[in-house]
């Protein structure tokens, strides 16, 4: 129950949130982060249970015939992300109470960062495939709310909107993947397919399965080449961006490979798919972020880099590479939750966040550069901070990885190089470079500001320096959730001398290399990206969007051309298409051919119908056109008559009568035909037209040759005299069996009539 | 006889589906009329070709076996009589149709709008 209730009060947090700014005032960021920090306690109270090896699960009825429920499935990964997604979370909340109070409407934006929290809460602890996908999609939405948070800028907008549709269609990719993945299993429970991975692995669905959840995960994650949405995103306010788009959506895609790793992973399709995006989308990242000078696009461009590590670290799927994305997940989740949140802070401190414009900041905010120093630190991989831990890890599971592949060494030791650089330029260039003129004098931010931060850099420091007691608990079932059968391996800050230690000196020394010669290295990088890279992706992904629109627009107008005749010529085209490919594949029909039996004046009567209906086709008079219709008219009295249908005639010769005498007035009034169509159209018209008769022709002989259940009307000619005392049976029916539709039939007629008379008189006065 | 009626019925569809592909209002209003007596003669084979047994009774013990089916027939009357209402009121609006628009061919009409 707790994990259902505690989703529920969350969203019901976050619906009143908008409204109740106005009387919490300022206060709101703290008060609104007291439930996310309850859930947080309440996660971290379950750890001793967790790490027993239990596995919490409910289940809420939602349409159990389908196997779709509401239901939880909460393990040590779970409870980790869970961890992140709360405790940050409450730190957000508090940040972005201060943070946003010189905006408008900031209740709304709160409410929006809860509804967030809610959904990502929702995905990490999900236990059912549509359940997730359902919070899936809420972390969607919600996040598009929150990036174009400031709708009144246009590039706000189109970054949301760019979000949107890359994760939406990722989305719609996913739903596909679920439901394919559901398929073998029979049911959408996460326990009943993490329990038997062999089912889909060894169905042909496993592919296409795959295709679609990873792209499902690849979008939200921001793996090339999907990679553009995310440093786009950065022109929503700082919180969102310490929030969604580093520390806990963008992690989204990571959970659900780790979640599914078990069921779809361990093949050579998994590890290939995910070690070549994931290397790419790390190596990438970190090349383009180099060129950056603002603060939160090199923040964001280092995220994607560090998303494409965890693909990376899950596609290799040792248990070195299982241990260092679990760590690598928290490490990162820690510092960059903290340098985004400074971001915010510089900005709002010196109105800037461009690296050209800062420096010296050392003088006005002691403390907030230390913290901030300290996040790089970690980010740099350097001792004691957690993130020495998660670089070693990744550069154990990269030695070993047992397809050795030498490239990813390579590429994940420039990609560290270019992490220490950055930090360096990030720390020194901000808070001890050369100090410009500022527009105000900055100051030390205030206790909401910098509480986050500090927090999260202390638990970085703790960790970092007591891994075995701190660290360990907090990740080893999250490992063997993703990863049965591996164990967590006990951390050390120390591991003696060995060649894992010697890379991480080389890196570093590389990296303040680097930094030292950055002034002959950047341009020559730059001059790389203008050439290959810059914005290219963002505006191919317009480009198709427009494309897309044009496309639709021409396929409107093409369907919907507005010509009665087309829209009935596609019917007529396609229905009668489908029947001759039904007759066509039926078996060996059987038509009626029987050529005796054909009175000789009955052939003469069916000939003059058949010559009268050419001539009213094909005249160019109105007059012979009516003539023969008349004719068809009186000829099909005819076979009325010679057929039994003697009511039928009466009725036949008074309406034909009618019929005709109605048109020649009506066509006294209209225009002489004129030649509307040319050749071509005609020949075309009278090729659908014989498409069509000719199938009623065999419609009709095949029609004579079955015999048919007992006739219906068997009833009315028993009935007909004991029941309603009448001999003529058509007429019985009529007056009698079915009165009902002839009184339908009087009322059709009046109504006509009325419109008739209305629209005769109708402009006489 | 079901072979030369079927070719019938195939050349009403055709003519009627023809008329129906026209420019010309009037012509679809032709056309409309030709796929009443197509379907009606459709049904009409449909119920079998009896010839001189009207589906009458002459007393309670008149033997109703090889009388021509009276269902059709009644489905058939119906259906005559609403066609002749729908067609006069169809008639009648491409009367006012044409005293409105000045033209009989849609395609002009669809260009004015």
């Amino acid at each position: 129950m707790t994990t259902g209730l505690f989703l529920i009060v969350l969203l019901g947090v976050s619906a009143v949130a908008p409204f109740l700014r106005k009387y919490l005032k300022n206060q709101a960021g703290w008060i609104y982060a007291i439930w996310p920090f309850v859930g947080f306690l309440y996660y971290l109270s379950l750890l001793p249970v967790i790490n027993d090896g239990v596995v919490i699960t409910e289940t809420f009825s939602w349409l159990p015939a389908l196997g779709i429920d509401f239901s939880f499935y909460v393990d040590g990964f779970s409870v980790l992300f869970s961890l992140l997604v709360l405790g940050i979370g409450a730190f957000i909340l508090v940040y972005a109470g201060y943070y946003m109070r010189p905006y408008p409407m900031k209740g709304r934006f709160l409410g929006y960062l809860l509804l967030f929290m809610t959904a990502m809460q929702g995905i990490v602890v999900s236990g059912n495939l549509i359940t997730m996908f359902v919070f899936w999609e809420l972390t969607s939405v919600s996040s598009y709310l929150l990036i174009g948070y400031y709708h009144e800028k246009p590039e706000a907008r189109a970054s949301a909107l760019q979000a949107l549709l890359i994760t939406g269609f990722g989305g719609l990719a996913l739903l596909g993947g679920f439901v394919l993945l559901a398929i073998p299993y029979g049911t959408y429970e996460l326990s009943y397919i993490l329990a038997s991975p062999e089912i889909i692995q060894n169905s042909n669905l496993y592919l296409p399965a795959f295709i679609l959840v990873a792209i499902g995960a690849f979008t939200k994650s921001a793996q090339f080449p999907f990679h553009f949405w995310l440093p786009g995103a950065m022109t929503a306010p700082s919180p969102v961006s310490a929030y969604l788009h580093s520390a806990t959506m963008v992690k989204a895609g990571v959970f659900l490979l780790a979640r599914l790793n078990p069921v779809l992973g361990g093949t050579e399709l998994w590890s290939y798919t995910l070690t070549i995006v994931g290397v790419t989308t790390m190596f990438t990242g970190a090349w383009l972020s180099t060129t950056q000078v603002d603060l939160k696009r090199i923040l964001a461009y280092t995220t994607v880099s560090a998303l494409g590590t965890l693909v990376l670290l899950i596609g290799t799927g040792t248990e070195y590479a299982i241990n260092a994305a679990i760590i690598f997940l928290l490490v990162h989740a820690l510092y960059k939750g903290t340098l985004f949140m400074m971001a915010g802070n510089i900005e709002k401190k010196t109105g800037t966040r461009d690296l050209t414009q800062l420096g010296g900041l050392y003088k006005y905010m002691p403390f907030a550069a230390i913290i901030m120093s300290l996040a790089l630190v970690s980010m740099a991989g350097v001792p004691p901070m957690l993130g020495f831990l998660g670089k070693e890890l990744i550069y154990e599971a990269s030695v070993a990885a047992p397809k050795a592949y030498g490239f990813i060494l390579i590429l994940g030791f420039l990609t560290n190089v270019i992490l220490v650089f950055l930090s360096l330029r990030l720390a020194i260039g901000i808070f001890w470079g050369k100090e410009p003129s500022y527009s105000k004098t900055p100051a030390e931010p205030g206790l909401a500001l910098i509480l986050g931060p500090f927090l999260l850099v202390l638990a970085s420091f703790v960790l970092g320096l007591f891994p075995a007691a701190m660290a360990n608990p907090l990740t080893s079932k999250a490992i063997t959730a993703i990863s049965p059968g591996m164990d967590a391996i006990v951390l050390k800050l120390w591991h003696g001398f060995n060649l894992v230690l010697g890379l991480s000196v080389l890196t570093l020394i590389s990296g303040y290399l680097v930094f030292r010669y950055q002034d002959k290295i950047l341009p020559g990088i730059d001059n790389v990206n203008i050439k290959y890279f810059r914005r290219e992706f963002t505006r191919l992904f317009f480009q198709m969007i427009d494309g897309f629109l044009t496309f639709t627009k021409l396929k409107t107008k093409t369907l919907q051309h507005g010509y009665h005749r087309f829209y009935l010529m596609t019917l007529f085209v396609i229905a009668s298409i489908l029947v001759w490919v039904m007759i066509w594949r039926a078996d060996p029909i059987m038509l009626e051919l029987n050529f005796s039996d054909m009175p000789l004046n009955l052939i003469a009567v069916v000939v003059l119908i058949i010559a009268a209906t050419l001539s009213s086709v094909i005249s160019n008079s109105r007059v012979v056109a009516l003539i023969s219709m008349g004719v068809i008219g009186f000829g099909i009295t005819i076979i009325f008559i010679a057929y039994s249908g003697v009511d039928l005639a009466i009725t036949m010769i008074m309406v034909e009568t009618l019929m005709v005498i109605l048109a020649m007035a009506v066509v006294y009034h209209l225009p002489r035909y004129q030649n509307f169509s040319g050749t071509g159209a005609r020949m075309r018209d009278a090729l659908v037209a014989t498409l069509v008769g000719a199938f009623f022709m065999v419609l009709v002989l095949q029609a004579g040759t079955s015999s048919l259940e007992t006739p219906i009307s068997d009833y009315f000619k028993e009935a007909s005299y004991s029941l309603a005392y009448g001999r003529n049976i058509v007429n019985v029916i009529l007056v009698d069996f079915r009165a009902l539709d002839t009184l339908g039939e009087i009322t059709v007629i009046s109504i006509a009539a009325l419109g008739i008379f209305a629209m005769i008189k109708l402009g006489k006065k | 006889m079901l072979f030369l009626l079927a070719i019938l019925i195939g050349v009403l569809y055709g003519a009627a589906v023809y008329l129906l592909l026209r420019r010309n209002i009037f012509k679809l209003i032709l056309g409309l009329i030709f796929l009443g007596h197509a379907t009606n003669m459709l049904l009409f084979v449909a119920g079998g070709l009896t010839s001189g047994r009207p589906a009458f009774l002459r007393g309670l013990q008149d033997e109703a076996i090889g009388m021509s089916d009276p269902l059709p027939q009644a489905l058939i009357l119906t259906a005559i009589v609403i066609g002749l209402g729908v067609t006069a009121f169809a008639l009648t609006l491409v009367y006012r149709f044409y005293k409105v628009t000045k033209t009989v061919d849609f395609d002009e009409l669809s260009e004015n709008e």
